[in-house]
C-alpha cells in the first residue's frame, strides 16, 4: 500500500530524512518510534504534504500513484489522513460543517457527488455514538476551547468520517493523561480495518499497549535504524535509544 | 511564523461579477455644480418651494465647508465640476407607472443582477425599490404593503405624496451641515427610498432596495428616510452595485432613520460596489453618512452591513441612543482586498438612560487593502446607566494589506459600563493545511476560515441576504491565496 524509498527530505537547507525506507502492507499498524529531531514529525508531514519541506530525492508511492506529486486535498482524495499533534483552531468554523466540506472534497476528487445533507447527518451521529462522544461535539467551532484530550479525541472521530486507507498518526499520546489515551487509542482500535493502514509515530511505548502494532520502527538520524516486533518498543523503554545509536555509529 | 507565506501571499485579481453596463438611453446633465445645478434637478422633480430652498441652503454651507481629510484613505483631489449630477434613463412618460411601462433593458440588468422586478419571481416576502443612477425605477409589491399603511416608495414620489411626513423628519437626524459628503448629498440629492411604518405595524415583509449605478462620470447621490413610529417593526435591506469602469464615480448617499418609542429598524447592507482593478484603476468612492435617532423609549436600531466593494469606502453607521433603555447595534464585515481602502466604524451616542449598545467589527484584509476600525463610544452626563461592548477584529490575509483600529472612547457619566475586546489574526499557513489535510481545495478553505470570521455578523443577517453575503465573499477572495 505505502512504499517509502530512499526519502530525503530538507528543511531550509538542513537535511532531515537522509534516506528513508519502508514498507507499510493494507492492514497493519507499523509503530515509528526515535529520539527527539529524529525526524519523526517530518515524516508524518512530508507523508501529509505540507508546505515548507523539501524533497530532494526518493519516492513516496501510495497505491502506485506518486504521493509527492499531489497536493494536501489531493492526498485527502486518494485516502491519506493526518491526525495532527497540535489539532488547529478554526474559529467560527463548526465541527460538522468543515467535515462535510471534507468529505465533499474527498468524494469531488473521486468523481462523486456531494453527499446528502440528511444523510451526512445521520452518519456523523452514528459516529459519534459508536466512539462514545457528545453530540455537541458537531456543533463547536473545530478544536476552539477544545481540551488537549477532547482534540485527540476530535482528530480521531475525523478520521472516523473520513474513513481514511492510511492514518497516520502524529504524536496522538502527547499531552494525554492515561484515560484519555486509553479513549483516544479505544478509537483507532476500532478504526482498524483489513484495507486500512496505520503509521503511528510516537515517543513513547505506552500508546503501543493500547495501540497494538505489526511492526516497530526505530527512526534516528534521518533514516530507520531498526525494525522489529512489538518487542521492540518493550526494550527500547527499558534501555533507551543509546544503545541502538552506538551500535549504529 | 518562521515558514516563508508563500501559500498567502500570492493574492491576485477577483471577478466582478456585476461589472456590466447597460445601453440604454440616458438623460443626462452635463458636468458640474452651480445654483443652477440644484434648481434644474429640483425642477426635473417637480419639487415644492420649501425643498428647494431646503437645498440651496445645504449648497451653500458645502461651498463653505472643506473635504475631510481625518480618514484613513489616500485619493487624488476632487473634481466636484467634473462630475454629472443628474442621470436619468428616457422614459417616454414621466415616470414608470408600472411594470410594463419600465424599459426592458432596465429589467434585463436587474435580471442580470439576480433581481427580477417581476412580482411573482421575487423572493417570497420582499419588496423591493430599485434606484438606478438618479431615479427610481420601481417599487414592487406597493398595494399589498398599502393594505398594512405602510409607505415604500421613491423618494421622489413621498415628496409628492406625503410631503408632510418628508417636511417633519428630513434632515432632522442628519443636518444639511453634519459634514461635507452630507451637505453635497442634501444640495443635489437626486432619488432614493421612503419608508414610514404607521403605529402598532409590522411591516408585512422586509424591505428592500437595490442601487445601481450605470451611466459614465455620474455621481449617485440618494436619500433613505425611513421612520418607525411607535410601537412598530421594519426589516430593510440594501444591496448596491455598479459597471466596471476605468474613472473613479462617487457615492455620497445620506440615510436617515426615525425611531419612536417601542419600535424598532434592523437595517441590512450588502455593499458591492465596483472595488477597481488590481492596481487600484477605477472603483467607487463610496463616501456615506448613515445615521439613525432613537428618539423613543425602548426603540432600538440594529445596523449590519456587509462591505465587500468601493474602491474607497468612508462610512459609520450610527445610533442616537435618546430615548430610555434605546438600543443601538452595529455589526460589520468590511472587506479589502488588492487596492481597496475602508474607514468604518460606527458611532453610539448615549444620551437617555439605560441605553445599550453592541458593536462588532470583522475586517478582513488582502493584497494591498488597507482597513480601519473608527469607532466612537460617547456616553453623555444624562446617560445614567449606558452600557457598551465593543468587539473589533481584524483577519489578515497575505502580508502587504492593513489593519487599523481608531476605537475613541467619551465618558461622562462615571456609572457608564464598558468593555472593548479586540484582536487582530492572520489565516496560518496551519490553519490552511490543516483543512487543505481533510480534502478541502485551497480557496474553499479560505472561504472556510473567512466564513467562520465573519458567523457572528452574518447570523444577523436575514437568511437570503448572509447567503448572498458568504457567495460575494468568496468570490472577493477568489484567486486570494495561491
Amino acid at each position: 500500500m505505502l512504499t517509502i524509498e530512499n526519502l530525503q527530505v530538507e528543511v531550509d537547507g538542513k537535511p532531515i530524512l537522509r534516506g528513508l525506507n519502508l514498507e507499510l502492507p493494507a492492514g497493519q499498524v507499523h509503530a515509528i518510534m526515535g529520539p527527539n529531531g529524529s525526524g519523526k514529525s517530518t515524516l508524518a508531514h512530508v507523508l501529509a504534504g505540507k508546505p515548507g519541506y523539501t524533497v530532494t530525492g526518493g519516492s513516496v508511492t501510495f497505491n502506485g500513484r506518486d504521493l509527492l506529486a499531489l497536493s494536501p486535498e489531493e492526498r485527502a482524495g486518494e485516502g491519506v489522513f493526518l491526525a495532527f499533534q497540535y489539532p488547529v483552531e478554526i474559529p467560527g468554523v463548526n465541527n460538522v460543517y468543515m467535515l462535510k466540506a471534507a468529505l465533499n472534497g474527498i468524494r469531488k476528487h473521486r468523481g462523486l457527488g456531494e453527499i446528502n445533507a440528511v444523510e451526512f447527518l445521520a452518519m456523523v451521529k452514528a459516529k459519534t455514538a459508536s466512539l462514545g462522544l457528545k453530540e455537541s461535539l458537531l456543533n463547536r467551532p473545530v478544536n476552539q476551547g477544545f481540551s488537549g484530550g477532547e482534540k485527540k479525541r476530535n482528530e480521531v472521530f475525523q478520521m472516523s468520517v473520513l474513513e481514511p486507507t492510511l492514518a497516520v498518526l502524529d504524536e496522538t499520546d502527547s499531552g494525554l493523561d492515561i484515560d484519555a489515551l486509553r479513549i483516544v487509542a479505544e478509537g483507532v482500535n476500532q478504526l482498524r480495518d483489513p484495507k486500512r493502514s496505520f503509521l503511528v509515530v510516537t515517543h513513547y511505548q505506552r500508546l503501543l499497549d493500547y495501540i497494538v502494532p505489526d511492526v516497530v520502527h526505530v527512526l534516528a538520524q534521518g533514516q530507520i535504524i531498526k525494525s522489529g516486533t512489538r518487542e521492540l518498543a518493550l526494550e527500547l523503554e527499558a534501555r533507551g535509544y543509546d544503545w541502538l545509536l552506538q551500535a549504529v555509529a | 511564523m518562521s515558514a516563508p507565506n508563500t501559500d498567502v501571499q500570492a493574492f491576485i485579481g477577483q471577478k466582478y461579477e456585476a461589472g456590466f453596463v447597460t445601453d440604454i438611453e440616458q438623460e443626462h446633465l452635463p458636468p458640474g455644480l452651480s445654483e443652477d445645478t440644484v434648481r434644474f434637478i429640483s425642477g426635473k422633480k417637480g419639487e415644492p418651494e420649501w425643498l428647494l430652498e431646503w437645498r440651496l441652503k445645504a449648497f451653500r454651507r458645502w461651498k463653505e465647508m472643506k473635504e475631510p481629510e481625518w480618514a484613513h484613505v489616500h485619493y487624488p483631489k476632487i473634481d466636484y465640476q467634473s462630475i454629472s449630477y443628474w442621470a436619468a434613463p428616457k422614459s417616454k412618460t414621466d415616470g414608470p407607472q408600472s411594470l410594463a411601462d419600465v424599459d426592458p433593458k432596465l429589467i434585463e440588468t436587474y435580471n442580470k443582477l439576480g433581481i427580477p422586478l417581476e412580482e411573482q419571481k421575487m423572493l417570497a416576502g420582499v419588496a423591493v425599490d430599485v434606484v438606478f443612477d438618479s431615479v427610481s425605477v420601481h417599487t414592487t409589491f406597493k398595494e399589498k404593503l398599502a393594505d398594512a399603511g405602510v409607505i415604500f416608495c421613491s423618494f421622489s414620489e413621498a415628496v409628492r405624496e406625503h410631503p408632510e411626513l418628508v417636511r417633519r423628519y428630513l434632515g432632522t437626524v442628519v443636518p444639511q451641515h453634519d459634514n461635507y459628503f452630507a451637505a453635497l448629498n442634501s444640495a443635489v440629492f437626486s432619488d432614493g427610498s421612503f419608508v414610514y411604518i404607521p403605529k402598532n405595524t409590522r411591516s408585512p415583509m422586509e424591505l428592500s432596495t437595490y442601487f445601481r449605478m450605470n451611466a459614465m462620470n455620474t455621481g449617485q447621490f440618494e436619500r433613505t428616510l425611513i421612520v418607525a413610529d411607535a410601537g412598530s417593526y421594519v426589516s430593510y435591506l440594501e444591496g448596491c452595485t455598479a459597471p466596471q469602469r476605468d474613472e473613479n464615480q462617487l457615492h455620497a448617499a445620506v440615510v436617515e432613520l426615525v425611531v419612536l418609542d417601542d419600535a424598532e429598524i434592523k437595517y441590512s447592507t450588502v455593499q458591492n460596489w465596483y472595488p477597481g482593478d488590481e492596481e487600484g484603476r477605477g472603483g467607487i468612492y463610496n463616501f456615506v453618512t448613515k445615521r439613525g435617532d432613537c428618539r423613543g423609549r425602548n426603540s432600538k436600531i440594529s445596523w449590519t452591513q456587509v462591505e465587500t466593494g468601493s474602491a474607497i469606502t468612508w462610512k459609520y453607521p450610527s445610533c442616537v441612543l435618546k430615548g430610555e433603555n434605546s438600543v443601538g447595534e452595529f455589526y460589520s464585515v468590511a472587506l479589502t482586498h488588492n487596492r481597496q481602502q475602508a474607514d468604518t466604524g460606527t458611532k453610539m451616542i448615549h444620551l437617555g438612560r439605560n441605553t445599550r449598545s453592541t458593536i462588532v467589527s470583522k475586517g478582513i484584509s488582502a493584497g494591498r487593502g488597507q482597513n480601519a476600525y473608527r469607532g466612537l463610544v460617547r456616553i453623555a452626563k444624562s446617560a445614567e446607566g449606558a452600557r457598551n461592548y465593543t468587539q473589533c477584529d481584524s483577519l489578515l490575509i497575505g502580508d502587504q494589506c492593513g489593519a487599523h483600529t481608531f476605537p475613541y472612547v467619551e465618558v461622562k457619566n462615571s456609572s457608564a459600563k464598558l468593555e472593548h475586546e479586540a484582536s487582530t489574526s492572520k489565516i496560518s499557513e496551519d490553519q490552511l493545511f490543516y483543512l487543505r489535510s481533510r480534502g478541502i481545495g485551497q480557496e474553499d478553505a479560505v472561504n472556510l476560515i473567512v466564513n467562520g470570521f465573519c458567523r457572528q455578523v452574518f447570523k444577523e443577517l436575514p437568511m437570503e441576504f448572509a447567503v448572498e453575503a458568504q457567495k460575494l465573499l468568496s468570490v472577493s477572495l477568489e484567486g486570494a491565496v495561491g
